[in-house]
């Protein structure tokens, strides 16, 4: 186990950096970096040039690449546009996504669950026609879509919900943001569970459950879902960080100041210290839930061995 | 199993399954090997294949809807003139955020321009959007992986470790950084952007059914007899490849038209002088309380292209993958 | 008579039509005796077991006639609930494959131990200790250490036998072994099907013996019931039926074993192959295999005539067949 770690933490070393080399190469060919430090005026050009070589710019663009890395490992993320420091950007927006992400996540375990195995075990019926469907209207709906959609009605019309939510806001005002970042990925979890358990429903050893007089409930409790659920773990462990990247349609919607409107606005004023830290985070969150899920995978799967 | 239990699934043993589910984001999506097949002959497999796959779609009727909206929308973004007469850039600013009205069943939006007419317009930036992203990314991920996938080695590799270096990036969030920089307003640098990004999911997917359509006895009886590397690749196993990808490339197409609207919302897709849906949207959400109709509009033409092309996706999937029945 | 089949029927609603998957079938067993049942895939064995023991699928499958009389109650006619606690504590089955059929998610003792805490109410200490003591009656070595692992961690020999001892746990009074030995090595087999036939004997079971294999029935069984197309075709004590076989279907059978002392000869082979259940053949569902068939056998289906008092042939030519002509 310890060793198979080791060589997945060592094989995500080059992913790693390709991802951030890419998405630096791409900022830098975006715009001017300096752009944005002299805040909302244009930089005079004595400034410009100062500026260039005090930040590298001047050299080639691997060099710059090595030297953002390194001061990147000792802490140093650099500036953004309104002069704060990069990591106190982060240290607000970040709680904000997480609880949003966290929200969203909620809603597709208990809700994509539940929806899947009702499905799943009642595969032709009316209910399972009607909630696939459902699906793949979610799916074709765009978030953005969605979001307004709901904003609209459950917000303007209903006025159920604040059309956006406050600067730091709490659970409950995340609800409806989260339940429209998590639709499409909601229908996907259905969908998959669905499939897994419609597949695991055929096996011969819920056969055996079933002819060793086992009530109903626990074959499907006890051995049906237990082994169903093991890709449905999986996607839901790599939907995190795809959630965190997606939230910027989401949290643009709503205005929520999380990691979405941070880079959003880092990518508008041009500021590639911002972007490329932010980024940096968001790769490293998607390769972590990347490595816990294969771990999870050892746990839920016995066979699974690592070595 | 001991003996077929049931004639269904001695019937549906008999099929090999592409199952390749209906994961498309990029970083979520679920590879599922397909399962060889079972007892058939090497020469009447994939034709049956095909064949029964096509009975099935015949009688489906989520495809037959689905694919004469397909065609529906393929015609009018052709030839849009068919349906709206007007002008989608003309611009009369007394009729801003103005409701429907004779000939203009719907109404107007920010900037006086009919919104029917941007509708109907608007078609062919998405059909085109979809269709093209949707060819560059089938034919350069199943080269890329199919070749990884058959010859393996080094290619094999490096192949693999950059689809998870593009599999790290969230999509809209690469599509913010690299279309920001972008000032045309034709549909191309869209195009290309997803072409970029997407590929690496088509490469999965032909990389892993070449290599499971490899190890199929038949095509090592091929082997073993002398066949040439390019008769293997052609004859035995691009027919066994291509249904996954066929699959998920359609099911793509529909998620691309969402990608692109969903730039296009966010400033970076499509710019002004070009008709997009996303960009009409974008413009209405700011008038969400007062004029809902010029948003409602274009998202309902959008959803229901989206519904079209998932739809076709998945009925053709149930058809090539009989497992599941 | 411990269980009494009577007439049964059952039928799988498929697309393409009503397959007859088991057609007037009738047999019995008592306590302590074995019955083997004897047929190709598809013959109907499987099906007619699981319908004892209530684990078709339904749907597709439909019970549509017949009854099944088990310790002088019609099951047929139960709830599901008081249905469900006789499979387990009543009669319990062993299949084919013990692999798939255990769960690999769950320790064998889990899965053991299970039985006791369903059916008898046991603290999940009380049915550790219970898996211990039936994995040593069925001679698996170091049974408390190995309670805790899980199915793959075993030799196919050593899962089949936690089958054996699972199906046993509750001391039921009849089995039904669906090939239990079938995907296990040819040394395996013996030891295996040893081991059932003395825990039989022991507890006095009824055991119901499914296999194709006439090498396993000769040592074991009692009688022997031979299906063809969801029907029994024949049915003798053991010994008889390798003597002089009263039905062609059964001296194919018979004559298909590689024997020793022909050795050098050509393996005889029955022609054809097993019948479509979505098209039975009028009259003997056997006759176009048949060596014997005349017009009668196209037109009218035998009766199960009686050969003598323990012997029924469900052939028109029984008398000739039994005479060897």
């Amino acid at each position: 186990m310890g060793r198979y770690v080791i060589r997945r933490l060592l094989q995500m070393i080059p992913v790693f950096f390709g991802t951030t080399l890419l998405i630096f190469l791409m900022v830098n060919v975006m715009g001017d970096p300096i752009a944005g430090l002299c805040g909302d005026r244009q930089c005079d050009p004595a400034t410009a040039a100062q500026l260039r070589s005090e930040f590298g710019l001047d050299k080639p663009v691997w060099q710059q690449y090595l030297t953002y890395m390194g001061n990147l490992f000792t802490g140093d993320f650099g500036t953004a546009f309104n002069g704060q420091k990069v990591t106190e950007l982060m240290a607000t927006a970040f709680p904000i996504t997480i609880r949003l992400t966290i929200v969203a996540i909620v809603f597709e375990i208990v809700i994509g669950i539940s929806l899947g195995v009702v499905t799943g075990l009642r595969r032709g019926r009316p209910v399972d026609t009607t909630v696939l469907i459902l699906t793949l209207v979610v799916i074709a709906v765009p978030t953005f879509v969605t979001g307004l959609l709901l904003q609209l009605l459950l917000g303007v019309k209903w006025g159920i919900i604040k059309p956006s939510v406050s600067p730091d806001p709490t659970f409950d005002e995340l609800l409806v943001p989260g339940l429209v970042l998590a639709s499409v990925s909601l229908a996907y979890v259905t969908r998959l569970t669905r499939t897994s358990i419609a597949e695991n429903a055929r096996a011969d050893y819920v056969r055996t459950a079933v002819a060793k007089g086992l009530p109903r409930r626990r074959v499907v409790v006890r051995h049906l879902l237990r082994n169903s659920l093991i890709p449905v773990v999986t996607f839901i462990g790599t939907d995190v960080g795809a959630l965190m990247g997606g939230a910027i349609v989401t949290e643009r919607i709503f205005n929520i100041h999380g990691v979405g409107y941070q880079l959003y606005q880092g990518i508008l004023r041009q500021n590639s210290q911002t972007v490329v830290g932010f980024v940096t985070i968001l790769v490293l969150v998607f390769l972590a839930a990347n490595l816990i899920v294969d771990l999870l995978y050892a746990v839920l799967d016995p066979r699974i061995r690592y070595a | 199993m001991p003996e077929p239990q049931t004639p269904d699934e001695a019937i549906s043993q008999a099929g090999a399954g592409g199952a390749t589910d209906l994961a498309m984001e990029e970083g979520t999506s679920l590879e599922k090997t397909p399962g060889g097949p079972e007892g058939t002959g090497p020469a009447g497999k994939p034709r049956s294949l095909w064949s029964d796959a096509w009975r099935d779609l015949r009688r489906n009727p989520v495809f037959i809807i689905s694919s004469l909206v397909i065609l529906f929308l393929v015609i009018i973004s052709i030839w849009p003139s068919l349906i709206a007469s007007g002008d989608p850039l003309q611009a009369n600013l007394d009729d801003a955020q103005k409701g429907s009205e004779p000939g203009h069943p719907f109404g107007f939006d920010p900037q006086g321009r009919d919104v029917y007419t941007r509708v109907v317009y608007g078609t062919r930036t998405s059909v085109t959007v979809g269709v093209c992203a949707t060819l560059g990314v089938a034919l350069l991920g199943s080269l890329l992986g199919g070749l990884a996938g058959f010859f393996g080695g080094w290619w094999d590799s490096i192949l693999s470790r950059l689809t998870d270096v593009f599999f790290g990036i969230p999509v809209v969030l690469g599509g913010l950084v690299f279309l920001s920089v972008v000032t045309s307003s034709t549909v191309w640098p869209v195009v290309g952007f997803i072409i970029l990004l997407g590929w690496p999911q088509i490469a999965r997917i032909a990389r892993g059914s070449v290599i499971t359509a490899k190890q199929n006895d038949y095509v090592q009886a091929a082997r073993a007899l002398g066949a040439s590397n390019s008769r293997m690749l052609l004859r035995h196993i691009t027919p066994n490849a291509i249904a996954p990808v066929i699959v998920v490339a359609t099911i793509a197409l529909g998620t691309y038209i969402s990608l692109e609207a969903t730039l296009s919302f966010l400033g970076v897709g499509l710019k002004d002088p070009a008709v997009s849906w996303g960009i009409d949207i974008s413009a209405a959400a700011n008038y969400i309380r007062n004029a809902p109709h010029m948003l409602l509009w274009p998202a309902g033409a959008l959803a229901i292209t989206v519904l079209a092309f998932i739809m076709l996706g998945d009925a053709v999937r149930d058809a090539l993958d009989p497992k599941l029945r | 008579m411990l269980l009494e089949v009577r007439d049964l029927h059952v039928e799988f609603h498929t697309r393409e039509g009503v397959a007859k998957a088991v057609n007037g079938v009738n047999y019995s067993v008592a306590e302590g005796e074995t019955l083997a049942v004897l047929g190709e895939s598809g013959s109907g064995k499987s099906v007619t077991a699981q319908a004892v023991m209530g684990i078709l699928d339904m749907p597709p499958g439909k019970i549509s006639g017949g009854e099944i009389v088990f310790k002088g109650q019609d099951l047929l006619k139960l709830k599901g609930e008081e249905r469900r606690k006789i499979r387990g504590q009543e009669m319990a089955m062993i299949f084919q494959d013990a692999l798939s059929s255990l769960n690999p998610v769950l320790t064998v003792g889990e899965q053991l131990g299970e039985m006791y805490v369903v059916h008898r109410g046991m603290s999940r200490k009380d049915a550790r200790a219970k898996s211990v003591e039936l994995m040593d009656r069925v001679r698996i070595p170091a049974a408390k250490e190995r309670v805790g692992q899980y199915p793959h961690q075993f030799s196919g020999g050593m899962r089949q036998r936690i089958m054996i001892a699972m199906a046993l746990a509750l001391e039921p009074s009849l089995i039904i072994a669906d090939e239990p030995t079938t995907a296990l090595d040819v040394t395996v087999q013996a030891q295996v099907m040893d081991l059932l036939a003395e825990l039989q004997r022991e507890l006095n079971m009824g055991l119901i013996l499914i296999t194709h294999d006439l090498g396993v029935v000769a040592d074991v069984a009692d009688k022997i019931a031979v299906m063809y197309a969801g029907r029994i075709v024949e049915t003798a004590p053991v010994h008889e039926i390798y003597k002089a076989p009263a039905h062609p279907y059964t001296k194919g059978l018979l004559q298909s074993i590689p024997r020793l002392d022909q050795k050098g000869q050509e393996l005889y082979a029955i022609k054809g192959l097993p019948p479509n259940l979505l098209h039975i053949p009028p009259g003997c569902a056997f006759n176009p295999r048949c060596p014997m068939a005349q017009d009668v056998c196209r037109t009218d289906v035998p009766p199960l005539y009686e050969v003598d008092e323990q012997r029924r042939s469900a052939c028109h030519f029984w008398k000739e067949t039994l005479d060897g002509r």
